[in-house]
């Protein structure tokens, strides 16, 4: 099926050459980033962690999303995520892939990578964490692949598989607990320690994820003569309403401990993200952006009219997405490592490099969505006049 | 052809050198010179259930006090000398009060004039739960079994960092670059670190392996005692017995190996 990514119109080439080339200038970077070492990046002894490892939470949170579309279907039986579930598991996929180029790229000395499976720990969360991650992918790879060459084939796809979406659906949540725990159960980080940081994580990815999905399926049927279906969408943007809202309030549990309890080592990271502490206040602005948007999106979201017009949706999703992107992808971890053991603050703020390399996975992400998007696509073109059984 | 004259004589006469070294290496096999060298430990070497360090703080009192302990440590040790602070290497250096002890809430602000002023020395507390190693994905750092040692093994760790997130309280650093050219004089007897990998105090297994006491102790000149935190009648179980201490962010529960002793007498 594979072959079919290659041919394409004229934008869809010019798409994949700018890929390459942002993967290209990241690429280089990186190079540099492996010959100098990690000083090429904002992070410091204080925050040790930055942009890559905030990226990696985010995308496992993309990642796990797909069980959203996939759940309704093959457990409820819901027909018309029938069209969708395929975009939802190839966008797992190049999420997960993300999400492992992210933790890579973040080593200091990336060619011993495989020391995490020559000597397996399995005190450390890393350890699960690779396990469940590896394990979505190869499911993903499974459950999408193997359904869409039986639709190509116009045949049911076989019995076997049904117990391999059961596990996908599973599994699902299972990557962003463990990824949850790799910072809740960290001694001294308060921002993180939290028993509600599993279920923020997975309340923010189930809003991101389907927003994404809605933004992606806008851009298909554009494009292309496959139409996921306006009920779809719509069904999506319920979902992404239902969990924006969870996502904002799991946040005002958090502001509620931090704030009456009046501890500030549990108030001050907050303080720091949204105010600034001891005239420190990089992160403001960004964190900021990102209550405005999430406010914009919730208004254009929880108001049926509004949801109901497709454009209005589409702004909404973006709205979401980037508003839990500065969230997670960023706020997240800086949160954590500010204020430093010490009760300094210690700010950070990604490089040149680190944003071009950062870019770059994310540009390896988007080629190979591109390319499972245009073999699914194809495929469904073939056959757009043959009633298929995803 | 792909082998000329010149080569194959060079290839000859590197494989009959390998050939010898090999042989001998398998006499010294046979005699167990070589076990005996590699796997024996010294009969002077220091040992003990877990180690431990008091700090009297009533010891230190000159800058030099803290200097000659600090610098001993980052000579011996090849600690780079590194201006940027963000990407310093610290294996011991010194804190105020409100700092080290940051815990709660900030430190009581008017405690005793002497201690707020007091720079405390910070370093890896080799704790009985240590989260570093908890954290680990490789077991690269390690609690040693024989005497609770927190370890780093260099040529394992992968540079992933989860251990300084750990480390509640910031003892530990990572090579951001190359740090050779930042050692002033380099020290043979002990191997310097390559970029990308997390280092911190070992309490100088390196010396304990041949009899001595960490540098940082044998410097101190009485300031810090050292000894094995599971004897009775150990130097440290004395001092702990007798005078106030207090242990950096105890409700953790990571408990330290470090005691810093502010009691008088």
């Amino acid at each position: 099926m594979l072959e079919t990514a290659l041919k394409g119109s004229r934008t869809y080439w010019i798409w994949i050459l700018f890929l390459l080339a942002v993967i290209g200038v990241g690429l280089i970077f990186y190079l540099r980033q492996f010959t100098v070492g990690l000083g090429v990046t904002g992070m410091s002894r204080d925050v040790s962690w930055g942009f890559y490892i905030s990226q990696f939470t985010f995308l496992v949170g993309i990642a796990a999303s797909g069980v959203m579309v996939v759940l309704p279907y093959y457990l409820h039986n819901y027909k018309v995520f029938g069209k969708i579930t395929i975009l939802g598991e190839f966008l797992a996929i190049p999420a997960v892939i993300m999400c492992m180029l992210f933790i890579f790229v973040d080593l200091g000395q990336p060619l011993r990578v495989l020391n995490v499976i020559l000597h397996p720990s399995p005190n450390s969360v890393m350890f699960y964490d690779m396990v469940v991650l590896s394990g979505y992918l190869l499911l993903n790879v499974l459950v999408g692949w193997t359904a869409l060459s039986s639709e190509r084939k116009g045949v049911a796809p076989p019995k076997w598989l049904k117990f391999f979406v059961i596990l996908s659906i599973v599994w699902a949540p299972s990557i962003h607990t463990v990824t949850a725990f790799l910072y809740s159960g960290l001694p001294g980080k308060y921002y993180w320690m939290s028993a509600l940081l599993a279920a923020q994580f997975l309340a923010s990815a189930f809003a991101s994820g389907p927003a994404l999905l809605i933004l992606l399926a806008l851009i298909v049927r554009k494009f292309t003569k496959f139409d996921p279906g306006q009920e779809a969408i719509q069904a999506l943007g319920k979902i992404v309403t239902y969990f924006m809202l969870t996502s904002v309030f799991f946040l005002g549990l958090k502001l509620f401990t931090a704030f009456y309890s009046g501890i500030s080592t549990y108030s001050y990271p907050i303080v720091y993200l949204y105010a600034g502490l001891e005239g420190y206040n990089k992160l403001v602005p960004i964190m900021w952006i990102s209550n405005i948007l999430t406010v914009a999106a919730l208004i254009l979201l929880v108001i049926p009219q509004l949801r109901k017009n497709e454009a209005l949706l589409a702004v909404a999703s973006v709205c979401v997405f980037f508003a839990l992107w500065i969230d997670k992808g960023f706020g997240l971890i800086v949160g954590g490592f500010v204020p430093n053991s010490f009760k300094q603050i210690i700010e950070y703020w990604p490089t040149i490099p680190e944003i071009s390399i950062t870019l770059g996975v994310w540009a390896i992400g988007f080629l190979i969505l591109t390319v499972l998007y245009k073999v699914a696509v194809s495929v469904r073109e073939e056959n757009r006049d043959v009633d298929f059984h995803h | 052809m792909g082998i000329n004259r010149r080569d194959f004589l060079k290839i000859a006469g590197a494989s009959a050198l390998a050939g010898i070294g090999g042989a001998s290496g398998l006499v010294l096999a046979k005699s167990g010179a070589l076990e005996a060298s590699q796997y024996t430990d010294d009969p002077k070497g220091l040992k003990a259930k877990r180690w431990a360090i008091a700090i009297d703080m009533q010891k230190f009192q000159t800058p030099e006090d803290y200097a000659k302990v600090m610098n001993v440590c980052h000579t011996i040790h090849n600690v780079p000398e590194i201006a940027n602070p963000k990407q310093e290497i610290k294996w011991i250096w010194t804190e105020s009060y409100e700092h080290a002890f940051a815990s709660q809430d900030y430190a009581n602000p008017y405690i005793q004039d002497y201690l707020k002023k007091k720079p405390f020395l910070v370093f890896c507390n080799h704790c009985d739960n240590p989260p570093c190693v908890r954290v680990c994905p490789t077991q690269a750092t390690f609690k040693r079994k024989s005497d609770g040692i927190v370890m780093m093994d260099m040529h394992r760790c992968i540079g992933c960092r989860f251990c300084m997130a750990g480390c509640p309280y910031g003892a530990r650093s990572f090579n951001w670059k190359d740090p050779r050219p930042f050692i002033k004089k380099v020290n043979p007897e002990f191997p310097a670190r390559m970029k990308g990998v997390v280092e911190k105090c070992t309490l100088c297994y390196e010396r304990l392996a041949v009899g001595l006491i960490p540098a940082c102790v044998e410097a101190s000149n009485g300031g810090m005692i050292f000894g094995d935190l599971n004897d009775p009648n150990s130097d440290v179980r004395k001092v702990l017995a007798s005078r106030y201490s207090i242990r950096r962010k105890p409700e953790l529960g990571t408990t330290p190996s470090v005691f810093y002793i502010i009691g008088g007498q």
